[in-house]
């Protein structure tokens, strides 16, 4: 039998679809933890990012520190926590935040800093102040690399956030990490096929966030580049 | 602390992590350059790529041990696969970034389409597709690390180890082998970039693409 149809069979067992350990129950908490980790990276990484752009020092730092920063390995930063601080909402947190911050902080840097130079004169020549044109000229401009930098965090996340149920926690890992402790092939292929739809639904309510929030002339000159 | 077992374990974590990234830039090259020369190649095979990557790398290597047992292939494929998502987008600017005019000068000193591009355009692609190989080896050494879930040896044994005997120094031994692995990488890349672009590292500071591509056509030609 192969892996689609392992986990074709599990999941069309109707007992998984209900109760504490259900899936719904499960995809609920697995977008918790994605969501609030990525809303505090975001908080991080985002406001350092754009003012380190728009200050245009530091970027050589930027750009280095934060390819060191992806050889932190998530699932040992996670069993650490859970050593040093027991069974709490930073044991999960604090590793999956280390995750998402390198994507969004190069992404919000590079977006800002490629900014046009011609661009920013004639705002500033429009009498805009530096804080004006940071907000109406500089962010907006560099939107669709800082949402890039949102939606491959984002997809780091939800893909990591398995291996929180390493330690116990809920999510869809822990079908993936029960099966495996259990030889039960099936729920662990049934699991990974959840995380992979869930992973791919994110990318597509990105493609949609984009849209909504990418001023429409840029959307056409982000087509036009690629 | 078993050292022995230790060191073992980090030499395969650095091969674990090593060989995707060279087998993912050996597939990036081709593929970037069909993407450069068929432009209607490059929405698809980015959407391929992106796809792959939400993909968990646990969900990915539990797939294949149905086909490749607990072999270091089980990691290895899936890593290589991620890396393309980080590659092919690199190779593609890489090969774009070279100026027309650098192009035509090859053209006119009589350089053909595949001798411009091994000669002229791989080596000014070189600085951007380093960085992207830089990315990819040192993401794939840290994830290598999970593949300790599914039994096969890498650092993230010691994780799983230190966690069960409750021996914190295990787990931070094994974080700082994983860190202090992927930057000697990363180190490397950049000597490696330094020692392959010597027409960048004349005095004056940076140097203009042209100039650059100038530098090369100067050195190739004498």
């Amino acid at each position: 039998m192969s892996f689609f149809s392992f986990a074709w069979n599990w999941l069309q067992s109707s007992s998984q679809w209900h109760g504490a350990g259900g899936i719904p129950i499960r995809v609920l908490q697995h977008l918790g933890y994605t969501g609030l980790s990525l809303l505090v990276a975001a908080l991080i990484a985002l406001p350092a990012g754009v003012l380190i752009g728009h200050f245009g020092r530091g970027g050589f730092l930027v750009v280095n520190l934060a390819n060191a920063w992806r050889a932190i390995p998530t699932l040992g930063l996670l069993i650490l926590m859970v050593s040093l601080l027991g069974f709490s909402v930073l044991a999960w947190l604090i590793p999956l935040v280390v995750l998402a911050i390198p994507p969004i902080l190069v992404n919000a840097y590079e977006g800002v800093a490629a900014v046009d130079r011609d661009l920013k004169d004639a705002a500033r020549g429009m009498g805009m102040t530096d804080w004006q044109v940071l907000r109406k000229v500089e962010i907006p401009v560099a939107l669709p690399l800082i949402m890039l930098g949102l939606r491959t965090g984002a997809i780091f996340v939800v893909a990591t956030a398995t291996i929180a149920a390493e330690i116990g926690l809920g999510g869809l890992g822990r079908y993936i990490i029960d099966g495996l402790a259990t030889n039960n092939y099936g729920e662990v292929a049934g699991g990974a096929a959840l995380v992979v739809v869930l992973a791919l639904l994110i990318q597509f309510a990105f493609v949609g966030l984009r849209r909504l929030v990418v001023p429409t002339p840029l959307r056409a000159m982000a087509r036009a580049d690629n | 602390m078993n050292w022995p077992q230790f060191w073992q374990y980090t030499a395969a974590n650095a091969l674990l992590g090593i060989v995707p990234a060279v087998a993912g830039l050996a597939i990036s090259i081709p593929v970037g350059i069909a993407c450069v020369r068929w432009r209607w190649l490059y929405g698809p095979v980015l959407s391929a790529t992106s796809i792959i990557y939400a993909i968990p790398s646990l969900a990915l290597f539990v797939v294949l041990i149905a086909y490749t047992g607990l072999s270091n292939l089980t990691v290895i494929i899936p890593l290589t696969l991620f890396s393309l998502c980080v590659l092919v987008p690199n190779v593609v600017d890489g090969l774009r970034s070279v100026p027309e005019p650098v192009r035509q000068a090859a053209t006119a000193m009589g350089f053909g389409t595949i001798r411009r591009l091994v000669q002229v355009e791989l080596p000014l692609a070189v600085p951007i597709v380093i960085a992207g190989l830089r990315v990819a080896v040192v993401s794939s050494i840290s994830l290598a690390s999970v593949s300790g879930l599914i039994g096969v040896a890498s650092l993230g044994y010691f994780f799983i180890d230190g966690l069960q005997r409750n021996f914190n120094e295990e787990i931070y031994a094994a974080i700082v082998a994983v860190i202090v692995l992927a930057l000697a990488c990363d180190l490397i890349l950049v000597l490696a970039r330094w020692l392959l672009t010597p027409w960048s590292r004349k005095p004056g500071g940076r140097a203009t693409a042209n100039a650059e591509g100038a530098q090369l056509l100067q050195e190739q030609s004498a």
